[in-house]
């Protein structure tokens, strides 16, 4: 699948999927950099870092508004059926959720800043820091299978996206009880919510992107479908 | 009261719509107008149709596309016939219609042509009025009352979306017209006879973009009382009017879906490589 892009008799054609391509691949990359260091700036108090996600998250923005006009002409001036249809498709949609991803990550970056003003805990939001590890994985992930256009990587990342789900209740309940017994730590608590808020939603944008992958790839839209039946659905396809 | 319900059930309807749009379609649950089977076709020694079975369905557009050569026009021209013309051309297999197959002994060709009618890719109007041309058939079958031309040249001007632009010019030559005009034309002389399937044959392929739309939109209003084949090297035409799309390649049938289906995720490389326009 993956060289299959460029074998149109149009050249041009060729060249502009490609350049699509790669500008979400460069979408993808800033906005993976930008969840890394908004978690950094958290853990290591670092506002500098933190002003930077925030400036990057203006050229996600950008670059948003940019892939969409490309995809725009390509859909106006190729007409693309099938696999080049669906490969649009799914970009726009993967733009979609890179800009949200990124945005989270300003939000991070933006808490981190405000964090910076009260007292450390004593784990130093580790909780937050492998809660953070996870969703990256998740989102390197969804980017690889992007490149390599392997939709087993779906499947993957809708079980990655479950954990990451039960890591988030579960750092919640450790929260509710420090609220309880802690009140003056209330601020802190309720910023870290916020981000721990942040990555579970990162993780449903990950897991997103491997559904557009999953259709891009086999041209079966699995989102919306409850999830032992989507499980199930993802594995047979896998079979064949 | 009533304005407050309103709105809310504005919104059940187009939902529901938007659900039937979605149906795919599916031949086995369609009515079926014309059943090919292991059909064969020479032209001496050359093969041009290489065993072809396809099922067209009732009251739909369906569409052949596929590079030149491929043997769609040949297939299409066996629904009425055409073929006969030639005098190298070998057929076997069969090619029913209403239960009898097409090329049976017993088959009347111009009856049978009467029930099939086909429209070609330059507009052919003979050279006569504008009423003559639709009047033609009926005519031939020997209706001469003035009246019942006049209610039937009307009426099939009006299925072909020309009425208002010729009314009141009946009587000029039918060589006037622009030539979106004059397919459309033919195409009311086609329908003036009450055909049961219309033939066209690249019917758009020499008109403007203004007058392709127009025959498209009569293509999508007349399989309602008619089924329509569609032979189109145009791939967008095809995903425009068609309710299913047959792909053929070198006088084989790749591959014959839902229309809806085979122009995002068709079933066969093949298929997908000539619609994205990887053929070659």
């Amino acid at each position: 699948m993956e060289k299959y892009f460029d074998q149109h008799i149009s050249r041009r054609f060729n060249e502009e999927l490609e350049a699509l391509r790669s500008h979400v691949m460069k979408m993808a990359g800033t906005t993976e950099e930008m969840l890394a260091d908004a978690i950094a700036a958290l853990v290591e108090g670092d506002t500098e870092k933190a002003e930077a996600v925030i400036a990057a998250d203006d050229q996600v923005n950008l670059m948003e508004k940019r892939i969409d006009e490309e995809a725009m002409q390509i859909l106006a001036r190729r007409q693309p059926t099938a696999s080049d249809l669906r490969l649009v498709m799914a970009i726009v949609k993967t733009v979609n959720d890179l800009e949200r991803i990124g945005d989270e990550a300003e939000k991070i970056a933006r808490v981190a800043i405000v964090l910076t003003e009260s007292e450390r805990p004593r784990n130093n939001y580790y909780e937050l820091e492998n809660m953070a590890g996870h969703v990256r994985t998740m989102l390197r992930d969804a980017l690889d299978g992007f490149v390599r256009m392997v939709p087993e990587v779906a499947v993957s990342l809708f079980r990655a996206d479950k954990k990451v789900d039960d890591e988030y209740e579960a750092i919640l309940r450790q929260y509710y009880t420090y609220l309880a017994e802690e009140p003056r730590k209330t601020s802190r608590i309720l910023n870290a919510i916020w981000i721990a808020r942040s990555l579970e939603r990162i993780g449903d944008h990950a897991k997103n992107i491997g559904e557009y992958i999953y259709y891009l790839v086999e041209g079966r839209d699995v989102r919306h479908m409850p999830s032992d039946e989507k499980e199930q659905a993802l594995l047979d396809d896998g079979k064949d | 009261m009533n304005e407050k319900t309103q709105p809310e059930d504005a919104v059940k309807v187009s939902a529901g719509q938007f659900d039937r749009s979605r149906r795919s379609l599916n031949i086995q649950r369609e009515d079926i107008a014309v059943e090919v089977k292991d059909l064969n076709l020479f032209y001496g020694a050359d093969q041009a149709l290489k065993n072809i079975n396809l099922k067209i369905p009732r009251n739909r557009v369906t569409a052949f596309i596929g590079p030149s050569g491929c043997g769609k026009s040949t297939l299409l021209r066996c629904f009425n016939r055409m073929n006969d013309l030639i005098d190298i051309c070998k057929i076997d297999g069969q090619i029913i219609i209403d239960g009898q197959d097409v090329h049976s002994r017993d088959v009347d060709v111009a009856e049978h042509r009467r029930r099939v009618g086909m429209v070609f890719q330059k507009p052919n109007p003979f050279p006569k009025s504008i009423f003559e041309n639709v009047a033609y058939g009926l005519r031939l079958q020997g209706v001469s009352n003035k009246r019942t031309l006049a209610e039937v040249v009307e009426k099939a001007l009006r299925a072909a979306a020309l009425w208002d632009e010729v009314k009141d010019r009946l009587q000029d030559n039918a060589f006037g017209l622009s030539g979106g005009q004059q397919q459309r034309l033919v195409i009311a002389r086609a329908i003036a006879i009450e055909p049961e399937i219309i033939l066209l044959d690249e019917p758009c392929s020499a008109l403007d973009p203004i007058s392709t739309a127009k025959v498209e939109e009569l293509m999508i209003e007349l399989k309602e009382k008619y089924t329509i084949v569609i032979v189109t090297h145009n791939m967008q035409q095809a995903a425009r009017v068609s309710d299913f799309t047959a792909y053929m390649y070198l006088g084989e049938l790749i591959e014959f879906d839902d229309t809806a289906k085979l122009f995002t995720n068709p079933a066969r490389k093949a298929t997908e490589d000539y619609i994205t326009g990887r053929y070659g």
